[in-house]
């Protein structure tokens, strides 16, 4: 499999950072860093990952399902993660994700047809205090209205 | 002025937030300008023991929510040691109700790298690794563009600020796992493996990363050791309350007017912090319940809320300070889908290595989403506090614990709220209740 | 001595190795302590929780499988509190666990059932739907039935730390995690199903048993494989006169708990349906089935014949006949019939290392000396293929004791993954590669050396020399294939040797022929194969000779034989074999097939046909004249009668070594291959790893 320049250029950071045999270390960043960009866990990916590691495809199939953020499944080019957990929960997290929904018309890990945008209800991201939150990718957004996702939705509909 | 995640309050004893808010508070210029680096070149000075010393003197105690004495888990760790030994940072944040260390490392990295390079002269070790939440994608990049800077200008590297002394330091993403943040499972995960905790003992501070002594803290916790070294730990404990040193990053959250992250003193009021600095609750409404430390405490009624923000106060009150995410309830919050939601957050993390966690969250996620939607008997209410209960103590790691100590508080203070809902639908006509 | 502690358990003032295990310690006192992922010898796991107990000044209650015992300790493990917790436990996993007992295979030997029986809530609270998943098939012997597993993580340590497949793992998280296999969808293994017998409850199920029977249905009869050399114990599960598994029910014997998957699955050859089942008797050049009686007859006419007239008589003997059989047979051949000609596939030179000990009795190691060894070096063998449980027990030694561990292989092996050292070296260059050793082995307390056929002859004497000069004690095996390859030597099925290893000089007799030898005398007059298949890659020179086969498969020899002796397999009878480290253990019989009889029987019957007396062919008096007349065998009684191994002590002068190379040549079996047996086992012929290879196990060489 070949990535990009700069991801092998981090790749081959990432095989420098961990004491002398132990490049399995890499494995769950490397994982997540090729997922952004060739977009899931595809079958190659695994296989992949599981040869530069020297390890078996099982040893990577066992972290997949761990982590919540890895995705087997392609995920859509915008990823709205939705955080529904307690303090989000009491600022109108739910129903944040109700509209979110409603707007992109597909439900919880569901990625809408074009392939634009993906769904996913989440825990709690660390924005407690500015909920009700939720990150695009890896863009937060806190204090977000149904207005404000709406216009964000929109926003991203254009870049494309 | 850079604009911030919310207004500071003029209540707050801003130690380690004082950069917070300065053009280029992340800058190396920034930090050198304002007193950085002095309580390395410091440390350098007094040696291990009297930096281990000031640490145990300052009563600082974990900020990742445990609280266990700081001082005294520095000095676990064996210094001659034929491993190399490793400092790591917990930046897994993720503990709901909680968003202090984003802050940290975003405004002020170079004291959250300073800590580090003075615990690696309190325990000899050369490399530090950050482990990240994954969902941090933001603050890998920004931390990369830091610890770049801090290399090309030497203060990172073989030679650390022209001392002689060598430090590495590297970043390490997670990929969403809540119980990654236990430290023991930090390290599995860190070593590219499930994050399924391990046995203790070994302890990480003889046995850790890689087999080798590791000194595992908080990203608060590392932040506040500078402060510490430079102003002696008899000043750092004298903020806060007697075997309670220092301030702490308190996030505030739900329902209050200003919600936010503020730095106050270990044992100030708890109903100060909810009315003044955090401005109080929107429209004048009551307070009904807190959060005292992240979803994992006790929740406290508004009546046990008269108390001073320390560890003592709040284990007295049956609860903890836990990770400092304080989620402030009002009159209009439903008890029983708070519980729920919690619930269902304990189940989506749970590892899965032990049952009493892996079966018991489950079942009770789905409890007490038939109890929310009103279907059931009184006896399952007191199902649902046993099945905690059962499980509360007997886990494998304390997962188990924070899923069932709000369980059990909410179905013990709370149990109106249950009734309620079970009432309601069987006056409805949809359910026989009896 | 390790420091020992007083603690008290249960109000009980208790003395125990400091350190001990909680659990092992009660469990040597009586004790229970229930756990389900606590398994001896494994890793520590403290996740199943149910063996949670009271300790004096704890707050919480702490797994005893993880809590070392400590001076002055009090603990209790029968309050109330602990009563609870178990409940609870039990209740926590039988949430999700489907209760099909009654359809479940493991019912009635179930580890959940039991403690549910005797910890348990009556009744479920449960009333949520349980989380359903169907059934998965991961390979032809393994199946997986996800809802049922508790994940105890036995069946993964087992394969990692036990076997050193690491096939298995686990996948998902919390309540939905899993154990999943080596490839996505399926398992690449050894295939041994030790992870099947490790499981204790029904989520690992034998593809050939399942849905079977119901485990009280069976008669259960330990016995010993008798497919390669190590002389594993195996539990026959027969019912209704048909082996329905076999396991190793009692953990006894000494391979504890382990099998491969020969010992596990490969005994369906004892069912197939190309078994001969009647006596066979060429008659207008075709083979025809006849009644024992002719068959004997005939046979014992011919011999009589030939006798009386000086005719030449060969008989090619078995690797997996019982020490009685073999014992039987060479009286039959040099008693009965005055010849030397007696031969069988010999697959190591043990002769020339027995000789080259010179008398020596205690430099032979046993299966036992592999686990406790502080040392050992392994030559010219892919010990994971062709020994697996003496591979398994080095695995065990060196991951209870860290045990050091010397590879000189011409190919990658398994235990390089754990050796200090390993060594390539390409055949015959094997000693010098040894040599190289010399510095590092003469540091070791004491060595271990098991040396595969490559070392013969001359290199056996030159490999005990070294072992000599190394000046530590050193035990040596001489490893071989099949399951009484061992007995058959030292029986005396050798031209040149009789029983107990003492030249046929000994006996006024003159050495009589090889089989090559055999196979090449155009003038041989009768050939009496048992139990082997020479013909397979060779040709008989002797065209007019008079063959005659005990066997139990029409396999090539058979179909050259005049007359063909349908004969019962090691499952099938009575008598004692002697492994690759000289240790003899009984066989027991399992199960009848119809139309055949032991070999034992087939020479007897055969004798007394003949009208001569060779004594009782009862396995019992034979073995009782083996124990009187055959050095080294004059083993306890007691213990073979219990089912115990005894080691057997050759102790010898001078033994005219038979030194020709082609002689000596393992067959190469892999783990998924045993001869003709093998090619008899739809079980072994099924899996995906069948044939299996030797020295191929993917580890790059140093
Ligand atoms: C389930 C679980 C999750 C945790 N998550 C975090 C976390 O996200 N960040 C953190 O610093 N500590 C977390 N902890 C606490 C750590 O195990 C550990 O006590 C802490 O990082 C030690 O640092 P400290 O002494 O500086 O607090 C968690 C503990 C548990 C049991
Ligand atoms: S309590 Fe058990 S199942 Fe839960 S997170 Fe900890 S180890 Fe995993
Ligand atoms: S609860 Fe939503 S970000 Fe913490």
């Amino acid at each position: 499999m070949t990535f990009s320049a700069e991801l092998e250029a981090r790749f081959a950071k990432m095989m420098q950072s961990y004491p002398p045999g132990r490049e399995r270390s890499a494995l769950v960043p490397m994982l997540l860093y090729a997922q952004d960009e060739i977009g899931h866990v595809s079958e190659a990916l695994i296989l992949e990952v599981a040869a530069r590691l020297n390890i078996s495809r099982l040893d990577v199939d066992e972290v997949i399902g761990y982590y919540s953020m890895l995705h087997k499944r392609p995920l859509g080019k915008y990823h709205v993660q939705v955080c529904t957990n307690i303090s989000c929960l009491l600022a109108g997290g739910e129903q944040l994700l109700e509209h979110a929904k409603k707007s992109l018309g597909i439900g919880h890990k569901e990625v809408t047809p074009d392939g634009q945008f993906s769904l996913e209800e989440v825990e709690c991201m660390g924005a407690c205090c500015w909920a009700p939150a939720l990150e695009i990718n890896y863009d937060f957004h806190h204090f977000v209205t149904p207005e404000k996702l709406d216009q964000l939705i929109a926003s991203l509909e254009k870049v494309q | 002025m850079k604009i911030l995640y919310n207004e500071p309050s003029p209540l707050e004893t801003r130690v380690l937030s004082r950069r917070f808010g300065l053009e280029n508070s992340e800058r190396l210029d920034t930090y050198l300008a304002t007193g950085g680096f002095e309580a390395f070149r410091k440390a350098l000075e007094i040696g291990p023991d009297q930096i281990i010393s000031e640490v145990k003197t300052s009563a600082l105690r974990g900020r990742g929510g445990a609280g266990f004495p700081t001082g005294m888990k520095w000095s676990f760790v064996p210094r001659n040691h034929p491993k190399p030994r490793y400092i790591i940072v917990n930046a897994d944040e993720s503990e709901p109700g909680t968003c202090k260390d984003r802050l940290l490392m975003e405004y002020d990295p170079y004291q959250l790298l300073e800590g580090m390079l003075i615990a690696g002269i309190a325990v000899d070790s050369r490399k530090g690794y950050i482990y990240v939440r994954g969902e941090y994608r933001y603050l890998i990049t920004h931390l990369e563009r830091v610890v770049e800077e801090a290399y090309s200008r030497g203060y990172l590297g073989k030679n650390v600020a022209g001392t002689g002394f060598e430090f590495d330091v590297y970043l390490h993403s997670g990929a969403g796992a809540y119980e990654c943040g236990e430290e023991t499972a930090l390290l599995d995960s860190l070593e590219g493996k499930r994050g399924i905790p391990r046995m203790k003992p070994p302890f990480p501070a003889v046995s850790g990363a890689w087999q080798s002594p590791t000194l595992l803290n908080n990203v608060e916790t590392f932040s506040a050791v500078p402060h510490i070294i430079l102003n002696g730990g008899q000043w750092f404990a004298g903020l806060g309350t007697p075997k309670n040193g220092g301030t702490r990053l308190v996030c505030i959250s739900g329902h209050v007017n200003k919600p936010g992250v503020y730095e106050l003193p270990l044992g100030y009021p708890m109903l100060k912090a909810i009315y003044e600095v955090a401005g109080g609750i929107p429209g004048g409404r009551k307070l009904k319940a807190v959060i005292p430390g992240g979803s994992s405490c006790p929740v406290l009624r508004a009546a046990e809320c008269d108390l001073a923000m320390d560890y003592d106060s709040l284990a007295k009150a049956g609860s903890m300070l836990g990770s400092g995410g304080m989620v402030v309830m009002d009159e209009t919050t439903d008890m029983v889908r708070a519980a729920l939601r919690i619930m269902a957050f304990y189940q989506h993390e749970s590892c899965g290595w032990c049952i009493p966690c892996r079966e018991g969250t489950a079942w009770l996620r789905k409890m007490l989403a038939r109890l929310d939607a009103g279907i059931g008997t009184p006896a399952d209410i007191d199902l649902v506090g046993e099945l905690s209960k059962n499980m509360l103590g007997r886990t494998f790691c304390a997962l188990g614990d924070a899923a069932a100590m709000p369980t059990i508080s909410i179905v013990e203070k709370f149990r109106d709220e249950f009734e309620a809902k079970l009432q309601s639908y069987a006056a409805a006509g949809l359910v026989q209740v009896g | 001595m390790a420091e020992l502690v007083t603690l008290t358990i249960d109000g009980a003032q208790v003395q125990a190795e400091k350190g001990a295990l909680l659990i092992d310690v009660c469990k040597a006192r009586g004790i229970e302590i229930p756990a389900f992922c606590y398994y001896e010898g494994l890793a520590l796991q403290a996740a199943c929780r149910m063996c949670l107990v009271e300790v004096e000044k704890m707050p919480k209650l702490q797994p005893g499988c993880t809590l070392p015992v400590a001076e002055g300790m009090v603990v209790k493990t029968d309050t109330p509190v602990i009563h609870e917790a178990r409940k609870s436990m039990l209740e926590f996993l039988l949430a999700n666990h489907p209760l099909d007992c009654p359809v479940c295979d493991k019912g009635g030997e179930c580890e959940l059932q039991d403690m549910t029986f005797r910890y348990g809530l009556g009744e479920s609270r449960f009333l949520e739907n349980k989380h359903h998943v169907d059934e998965q098939q991961w390979s032809p012997v393994v199946f997986f039935d996800r809802p049922r597993c508790i994940l105890c993580y036995r069946c993964v340590r087992i394969c990692d730390e036990g076997v050193g497949v690491d096939a298995l793992g686990v996948v998902q998280r919390g309540v939905v995690s899993a154990i999943a296999p080596s490839h996505g969808d399926h398992l690449e293994c050894d295939e041994c199903g030790m992870c099947i017998d490790i499981c204790p409850v029904g989520a690992l199920t034998s593809g050939m048993y399942r849905y079977k029977t119901r485990p009280w249905e069976m008669n259960h009869v330990g016995t010993i494989c008798t497919h390669c050399s190590n002389g594993c114990k195996t539990t026959l599960g027969v019912r209704g006169g048909q082996v329905i598994r076999a396991n190793n029910r009692d953990h006894s014997g000494i391979n504890g708990e382990f099998l491969c998957v020969k010992g596990r699955f490969g005994w369906d050859f004892v069912n197939s349906t190309e078994r001969a089942q009647s006596p066979m008797l060429r008659t207008n050049g075709r083979l025809e089935p006849v009644s024992w009686s002719r068959a004997l007859m005939t046979v014992a006419r011919k011999l009589n014949e030939v006798k009386q007239r000086g005719g030449r008589v060969g008989f090619i003997a078995s690797n997996h006949t019982s020490n009685e059989e073999n014992y039987y047979l060479q009286k039959l051949a040099r008693q009965g019939l005055r010849s030397n000609n007696i031969d069988h596939h010999r697959t190591g030179d043990v002769v020339t290392l027995i000789d080259a000990l010179a008398g020596r009795t205690d430099a032979l190691a046993t299966v036992a000396d592999l686990y406790a060894a502080k040392a050992s070096l392994v030559i010219a063998s892919d010990l994971a293929q062709q020994q697996p449980l003496l591979h398994f027990q080095l695995r065990a030694n060196w991951r209870h004791h860290r045990s050091r561990t010397y590879v000189v292989t011409p190919g990658p092996v398994r235990e390089r993954k754990f050796a200090v050292k390993s060594l390539h070296a390409e055949p015959g260059r094997e000693l010098d590669a040894v040599e190289s050793l010399r510095d590092d082995l003469s540091k070791e307390p004491e060595l271990v050396i098991l040396f595969g056929d490559a070392i013969q002859g001359d290199a056996v004497r030159r490999l005990v020399a070294f072992g000599d000069s190394l000046g530590i004690p050193v035990k040596y095996v001489c490893l071989l294939d099949y399951s009484n390859s061992r007995g058959a030597i030292d029986m005396g099925l050798a031209p040149g040797l009789l029983p107990g290893y003492r030249p046929v000089a000994e006996a006024g007799l003159e050495p009589g022929m090889t089989i090559a030898e055999m196979l090449a005398d155009a003038s041989l007059d009768v050939l009496w194969v048992v139990g082997a298949n020479p013909l397979r890659n060779a040709r008989l020179a002797a065209e007019n000779a008079f063959v005659v086969v005990n066997e139990m498969f029409l396999a090539e020899t058979a179909q050259r034989a005049d007359v063909i002796f349908p004969a019962a397999s090691a499952y099938e009878k009575e008598g004692t074999v002697t492994n690759v480290c000289g240790e003899v253990q009984s066989l027991k019989k399992a199960l009848k097939v119809m139309g055949a009889k032991t070999d034992l029987e087939i020479f007897g019957l055969v004798a007394a046909e003949m009208g001569i007396d060779l004594g009782p062919f009862q396995p019992g008096a034979v073995f009782e004249e083996i124990r009187r007349e055959v050095r080294g065998y004059n083993v306890s009684l007691p213990v073979i009668a219990t089912g115990g191994a005894a080691q057997s002590v050759p102790l010898n002068g001078r033994v005219p070594a038979l030194t020709r190379a082609e002689l000596i040549q393992s067959a190469r079996d892999t783990l998924f291959t045993s001869g003709t047996l093998g090619r008899y086992s739809k079980n072994l012929t099924s899996v995906l790893e069948h044939p299996g290879k030797l020295y191929a196990s993917g580890i790059e060489t140093p």
